[in-house]
């Protein structure tokens, strides 16, 4: 299956990407890895008049800590995120995720920036990005912009991201060393878009109590949803099985699943619930366990 | 279409248009460059097969799934050949099967594919061996529950895994810097 024909121009530098989006308004669409958006062509789902590569674009392929964020640029692949052995120390939501979004040859290729645009309503990063409080840095007409990802996400392949502009990193607060995170996935076969997953952060007080949670669940909705509700029931209470239990009972009241071949919609409702469930114990089993996830631990 | 009078043909892809503006690609395939005149859209698996003959590299699924289109990019890099455009390779190191035998001489990934009988019908084996070699190349001793992370995005139609794993499994041992060094397989 070929794409209709488009013209491509490649990037060298942020500032050649941006003015050559500019260039070519609506007819302009970055090319990142490429994961999502070549398959979309090939499909005749996308038809982009001009592709602007900005997989030359050196100076946005870093992973670095700085500012309290951990700062992912827009050429930063998946796997970068997977290797670093000091992101498996510290970023224990993140590493439970890097491994499992769909396959490791996919993964060499497809950048998170690229999957955070993409907004697919399965994306495993865009939950990711909503449970640890992402904020996604734009470059618009006006300069730069800082989006938290809850505004990021607008509907199934849309976001804040508007015709002639790109988004240059992904920024996830570093987490401190009473924060652990978990991932929980389900899916078909290795390498399949989730079923229904969910991602989880969880901070606490130096007395035990709950701090700050993140919860969002994916496969689950249009985008990506944070569970607010189960978020807010966390906050100042001890964490105990049954108040998990009670948060986990929020995710299926937000969730609109479709029914499809992986599920009925009863099915993924209750995974939703299930899979936040799981989330929360073993973000919790990790605070106990004093395992990295934090600079300071 | 019963009672319907016959419509003309949208006026979309099958209707006659300007030939397609044709971008210069060069790329290093296996120490080799290819240089051709191709249009944007030309996707890396059709540049190596049919551009440059060599026809080692598969195409499978032609939905990004299947992994028998796997190359090794710049050095180690593994991507699926068809979720690539040619034009993304200008300039850049392509690895292919066909680079894995020298003088003859198969390398150890695909003696230990012989050896092992990881392979039934050979389809999928391009992938699987260029897979292996950037597993191989990171990871020198995978374990087995590696290797079968590690091979997840590529598929066998002839569900022949066991024999892929051990494979890979003997491959790590001849690749080992312990093992005896016969020839240089690079
Ligand atoms: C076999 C297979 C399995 C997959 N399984 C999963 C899975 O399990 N979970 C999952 O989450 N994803 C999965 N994916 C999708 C894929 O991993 C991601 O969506 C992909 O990595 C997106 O990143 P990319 O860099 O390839 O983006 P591209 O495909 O290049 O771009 C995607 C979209 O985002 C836009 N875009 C990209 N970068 C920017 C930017 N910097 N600024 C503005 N717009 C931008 C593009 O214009 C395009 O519209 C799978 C893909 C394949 C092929
Ligand atoms: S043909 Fe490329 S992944 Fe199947
Ligand atoms: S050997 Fe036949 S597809 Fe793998």
């Amino acid at each position: 299956m070929f794409p209709a024909s488009f013209e491509y121009v490649r990037a060298h530098s942020s500032d050649e990407a941006f003015s050559l989006l500019q260039q070519h308004g609506d007819e302009g669409r970055v090319l990142a890895g490429g994961q999502s958006l070549i398959p979309a062509m090939r499909y005749r789902l996308a038809r982009p008049g001009v592709l602007v590569d900005i997989n030359p674009i050196k100076e946005l392929d870093y992973l670095i800590e700085e500012g309290g964020f951990l700062r992912i640029g827009a050429t930063t692949r998946d796997a970068a995120l997977e290797f670093a052995p000091w992101i498996r120390e510290r970023y224990s939501l993140i590493t439970s995720v890097s491994g499992v979004v769909a396959d490791p040859i996919v993964r060499h290729m497809g950048t998170v920036v690229g999957s955070v645009c993409h907004n697919d309503p399965a994306g495993d990063w865009t939950a990711t990005a909503l449970a640890a409080r992402g904020v996604v840095v734009v470059r618009g007409r006006d300069g730069l912009r800082e989006v938290p990802i809850d505004e990021f996400l607008v509907d199934s392949y849309t976001t804040a991201v508007k015709e002639g502009e790109m988004a240059l990193e992904l920024k996830i607060p570093i987490p401190d060393g009473r924060t652990q995170g978990s991932y929980q996935k389900i899916e078909r076969k290795v390498g399949d878009y989730a079923t229904c997953a969910a991602a989880v952060q969880l901070s606490l007080n130096p007395d035990g109590t709950i701090r700050q949670a993140g919860i969002a669940i994916t496969a689950a909705g249009p985008i990506a949803l944070r569970v607010v509700e189960a978020e807010a029931m966390l906050i100042g209470q001890l964490p105990t099985p049954a108040l998990f239990q009670a948060a986990a009972a929020e995710a299926p009241k937000i969730a609109t699943p479709n029914p499809d071949q992986r599920g009925s919609v009863a099915y993924k409702k209750d995974m939703a619930r299930v899979l936040v469930g799981r989330g929360l114990k073993q973000a919790l089993q990790r605070l106990e366990a004093g395992q990295g996830g934090g600079v300071s631990a | 279409m019963t009672g319907e009078t016959q419509r003309q043909l949208p006026d979309t892809d099958f209707a006659v248009v300007e030939a397609p503006t044709t971008l210069s690609v060069s790329v290093r395939i296996n120490g080799k460059v290819v240089t051709r005149d191709v249009e944007a859209r030309t996707l890396l698996v059709h540049f190596i097969r049919e551009e440059a003959g060599l026809t080692g590299t598969h195409v499978g699924c032609d939905s990004s799934s299947c992994g028998v289109c796997t190359v090794l990019i710049d050095g180690d890099v593994p991507v699926k050949s068809c979720t690539m455009f040619a034009v993304m390779a200008h300039g850049r190191d392509v690895r292919t099967v066909e680079s894995l035998a020298v003088g003859g001489k198969l390398h150890p990934i695909q003696q230990a594919f012989w050896d092992q009988h990881g392979l039934q019908c050979g389809y999928c084996t391009p992938g699987m061996m260029m897979t292996s070699l950037a597993l191989l190349g990171r990871n020198p001793s995978p374990s087995e529950h590696e290797i079968r992370e590690g091979l997840s995005g590529n598929l066998c139609r002839c569900t022949g895994y066991n024999n892929i794993v051990k494979a890979v499994q003997q491959a790590a041992e001849m690749m080992a810097p312990s093992a005896a060094p016969e020839v240089s397989h690079d």
